[in-house]
């Protein structure tokens, strides 16, 4: 009786818009462009909002929508479905809010660039992707939306493609990727091999009576480790987060949407998906959590010595995804999801805080030389001074509650031991100490940048800020909201998750499994005290950093020398891109070149065809010479040739 | 057994070699066209020997009498004179004299090996203008008069490509430059 | 009597003869007379063989080589005149226009 959703809106209406501004967005007026822009994902968010507020009163949930054929392939059968419970709800709307957030702030920032029209086509584009990819109710629309998440990320990252170092940037994105989708496939392929489809609820309604793999690996362990391996190249997980550091080429509102509230989610949201062939396969759990874990704490431990403020928030986007990871591999789903969505507030509000000083500055991104800021851009300070807080896990903004409850599934829970736990506090002490470093730097102290002058920029990293104004100056207003609604947002957004209610919203899809049996066996004094332990550490981290960044700022520099080469190491990122370059990319490109290029296509095709054509030339010169023009020369030819003949008959007779 | 017929075969056999031989060995065309007529005459006194008399009368009028007079006038007409030394195709001497050398020796060694003493008597058919006229326009009336033809054809074409040209200037010939 | 393989071999050298004269001669008229002597030397088997075999249409043969000879020759030295005008040569070798 209830009419249908026509959840395909969703999706349809980003496309829409980067198809017209695609097409026609070149000759468009900016305002024209911006609009197109800005109405098609705000519809589609308005219309998710729609969505949000009939779900209560659907007759079935999961609402499943079928909207076109696709592929029926004698048993196998995949189409153009959507599927819509509560955690894609969640997704839905942090995907389309939090995604016209940013496009309104992209309009204030990109706003310069030549290229504008082109920007909001890909970021549309992108829109549609992510929807897909949340909506599909089958692994294989959701691998297109996938796919497409990466093609999208390719082209923001690579978006001022004449700059070498964002080309290269855009193909390691993309190639890490596929890397990860390599891993991804073949656990589809098992999917479709042992279970006859990829449509979520008849794969999982096969699995479920399926009995957990306790005694050692199975089916369900390897399809769950090849998933994981497809959720850390596109969740820039170890060892496939190389490309997440590089992406910050692209312009700020890229890293924000893609590569911390959106995109590197994907993982996290399609193992999510799975848990029931998770829950059944302990031993792929635990190899999620421990990777979860493990990038959470390596990549953290890069953040303290980067510079670029960008990058700083990159490896910290790669470690709070180590978090996600490290609750699902635990079974604390719904608490990775609870992260997914706060980190995707207070995450994308430091990015496009970033973006706002890197703006006031003119194009600076070297916290070295900025500084004492504060006065000059007082609401670009105070949101991201909020974001620090949520981050850092200070109760009571949003990330307290996500990350605490984190900590304490990895405490409590039967897939979850102490020392996940305890690599989870440490690495909060680092964030903390990181993200307040971070915060100290830009907005403390004296100001150490150059002065802008109207040649330009000191440093530009992006070319996009040409005013010349004298000294760092305020975001315009349509940058500045989205920064307030989203620090709004990180105070208030992790109270959905008091009480447990945010776990009992996602309860029919998860199940109530680990955290009840957890909450049964632990005492509440032990939740209390893991609590108070990770909220004084992370004030130790803030009052840390506040030591060697304001009070005492030349400790720094003293504590890097006595580290040194392991200080350098650090700086370096521990050298993991150099590394993959020598074992992986050179040996590839000598082959390749050695192998492939010298050794098969010269030699061998093109050898071939060249000496096919000079075969023929020397065979044709050597018999050119019977034409000569000269008369005697046939003759002799005539004569040599009848000779033959007359002999060959001589012999056939004398021969009888 | 060396009979007249033998003894006869062999003078007249031998004046056709010689005269063969002279013709190529002299450089002056008009030598080689005397040679020519002597071969030619040798050979009607062969033809006699076998008995065809109608055919050596033939040669005698029209081949060493009209054909060969021809040459001659045409070595007078233009002037021929001693031919001179210039390359030639290296093909010819290299492939065709000794193949030549070569075939016509297989052909004699195989010729008076294998074929036994058969022999031909003197005058073994004789061929008088009684004998051959029935033929010639009873079996071979078709062939005839198609070469009648062929004649007529062959005077129209002589006189075509010999006749002045209407003042078309001469191209001297390339000299090689290697 | 003389065996026919003498009269064969004696036309087989006066054929050759003329191959070779084709073959070695420079003045295109001297090559035209080495053609006339493999006519003649073929001839000479024809009638060869014709008395060896007592069938009269060799000689017939014979006589309608003649014929075409004659008329070959004459068109023969007609072309050649005609070539002397043109390159006023006779030296086969300088006839060469088709050379690459």
């Amino acid at each position: 009786m209830t009419s249908s959703l026509n959840l395909w809106l969703i999706p349809v209406l980003p496309l829409a818009g980067a198809a017209i501004n695609g097409f026609f967005g070149k000759k468009s007026s900016r305002t024209a462009v911006s609009t197109i822009g800005l109405v098609f994902p705000g519809a589609a968010f308005l219309w998710a909002l729609l969505v949000a507020f009939r779900f209560s009163s659907l007759p079935q949930i999961p609402y499943q929508e079928y909207v076109a054929h696709w592929i029926r392939s004698g048993s196998f059968t995949a189409d153009f479905s959507l599927y819509l419970d509560q955690l894609s709800l969640v997704m839905l709307l942090v995907v389309t809010g939090v995604g016209f957030l940013i496009h309104v702030y992209s309009v204030g920032y990109m706003w310069d660039d030549p290229s504008y029209y082109r920007f909001f086509s890909y970021l549309n584009l992108f829109m549609f992707f992510m929807l897909t990819l949340v909506l599909a109710n089958n692994y294989l629309l959701m691998f297109i939306g996938w796919e497409g998440v990466g093609l999208a990320s390719y082209l923001l990252i690579g978006f001022w493609f004449t700059k070498d170092s964002a080309a290269s940037a855009g193909k390691k994105a993309f190639i890490v990727n596929r890397i990860g989708d390599f891993g991804f496939l073949i656990g589809l392929f098992l999917l479709i091999q042992h279970f006859g489809s990829l449509n979520f609820t008849q794969v999982f309604d096969q699995v479920r009576p399926l009995a957990p793999e306790t005694t050692g690996a199975g089916l369900l362990s390897a399809i769950g480790i090849l998933l994981m391996v497809g959720a850390c190249g596109k969740s820039a997980q170890i060892p496939l987060y190389v490309w997440l550091p590089d992406a910050m080429e692209g312009p700020t509102p890229v890293s924000a949407l893609i590569h911390a509230a959106t995109m590197v989610t994907a993982g996290v949201y399609m193992v999510a998906r799975s848990h029931v062939i998770f829950e059944r396969a302990p031993q792929a759990l635990m190899v999620v959590a421990v990777i979860g874990t493990l990038t959470a704490l390596f990549a953290a431990t890069i953040g303290v010595a980067q510079t670029d403020i960008k990058k700083v928030l990159a490896y910290s986007t790669v470690s709070q995804l180590g978090y996600m990871f490290m609750a699902c591999g635990v079974g604390a789903f719904s608490a990775g999801i609870f992260h997914l969505m706060t980190h995707a507030f207070f995450k994308g509000l430091l990015f496009l805080a970033a973006g706002s000083v890197i703006h006031a500055v003119g194009g600076e991104q070297d916290m070295r030389k900025m500084g004492g800021l504060r006065s000059y851009i007082p609401w670009t300070f105070l949101t991201m001074g909020i974001a620090t807080l949520a981050i850092a896990g200070i109760p009571p903004l949003a990330g307290f509650w996500s990350k605490d409850e984190i900590l304490w599934q990895a405490f409590s829970s039967e897939h979850g031991s102490w020392v996940f736990w305890l690599i989870g506090v440490i690495t909060a002490f680092i964030t903390s100490f990181y993200m307040f470093r971070l915060l100290f730097m830009t907005f403390f102290g004296d100001y150490h940048g150059a002065q802008v002058d109207e040649h330009g920029h000191a440093h530009a990293a992006h070319g996009h800020d040409d005013h010349g104004h004298g000294e760092p100056h305020e975001s315009p207003m349509v940058m500045l909201v989205p920064l307030m609604i989203l620090a709004l947002l990180s105070v208030v957004g992790g109270l959905v998750g008091v009480g447990n209610r945010f776990e009992h919203f996602l309860a029919p899809v998860f199940g109530h499994g680990a955290t009840e049996a957890a909450g049964e066996t632990a005492s509440h004094f032990t939740e209390y005290l893991l609590m108070g332990i990770s909220v004084a550490v992370a004030f130790l981290g803030l009052i840390v950093a506040y030591v060697l960044y304001v009070s005492k700022p030349y400790l720094p520099q003293k504590i890097a020398d006595a580290l040194g080469s392991f200080y350098d190491a650090v700086l370096n990122k521990y050298y993991v891109d150099e590394l993959y370059a020598k074992l992986f990319v050179k040996p590839l490109i000598d082959g390749s070149t050695s192998i492939l290029w010298q050794g098969v296509d010269r030699k061998v095709i093109d050898d071939t065809v060249n000496n096919a054509a000079d075969g023929a030339r020397h065979v044709s010169e050597e018999v050119r010479q019977m034409q000569s023009g000269n008369l005697r020369s046939y003759a002799g030819w005539i004569a040599a040739g009848s000779a033959l003949v007359i002999a060959y008959m001589i012999w056939l007779g004398v021969g009888r | 057994m060396l009979s007249v017929h033998l003894i006869l075969f062999l003078a007249f056999g031998a004046v056709a070699v010689a005269g063969a031989i002279n013709l190529l060995a002299q450089t002056h065309p008009i030598n080689s066209a005397l040679s020519l007529i002597a071969v030619m005459a040798a050979l009607a006194g062969e033809y006699l020997l076998l008995g065809a008399e109608f055919l050596a009368a033939v040669q005698v009028i029209v081949y060493a009498g009209a054909i060969m007079v021809l040459f001659v006038f045409t070595i007078m007409l233009l002037n021929a004179g001693v031919e001179e030394r210039t390359k030639g195709s290296r093909v010819a001497v290299l492939f065709g004299i000794p193949g030549m050398l070569l075939g016509s020796i297989l052909v004699a060694w195989v010729l008076l090996r294998h074929s036994g003493t058969e022999a031909v008597a003197a005058g073994a058919l004789p061929g008088s203008p009684k004998v051959i006229g029935p033929l010639l326009f009873h079996e071979f009336l078709l062939p005839f008069e198609i070469t009648s033809i062929l004649i007529l054809i062959a005077i129209m074409g002589a006189v075509v490509l010999a006749s002045k040209p209407p003042t078309s200037p001469v191209v001297p010939p390339a000299r090689k430059v290697n | 009597m003389v065996p026919l393989s003498y009269y064969l071999v004696l036309s087989g050298f006066l054929f050759a003869c003329g191959v070779t004269g084709f073959l070695i001669k420079r003045n295109i008229i001297t090559i035209f007379m080495s053609i006339e002597l493999m006519l003649n030397g073929v001839n000479l088997s024809f009638v060869a063989f014709a008395a060896h075999w007592h069938a009269l249409a060799g000689q017939v043969f014979v006589f309608f080589v003649m014929v075409v000879a004659a008329a070959e020759a004459a068109v023969g030295l007609a072309i050649i005149i005609a070539v002397y005008r043109t390159r006023e040569t006779l030296n086969v070798d300088q006839v060469n226009l088709l050379k690459l």
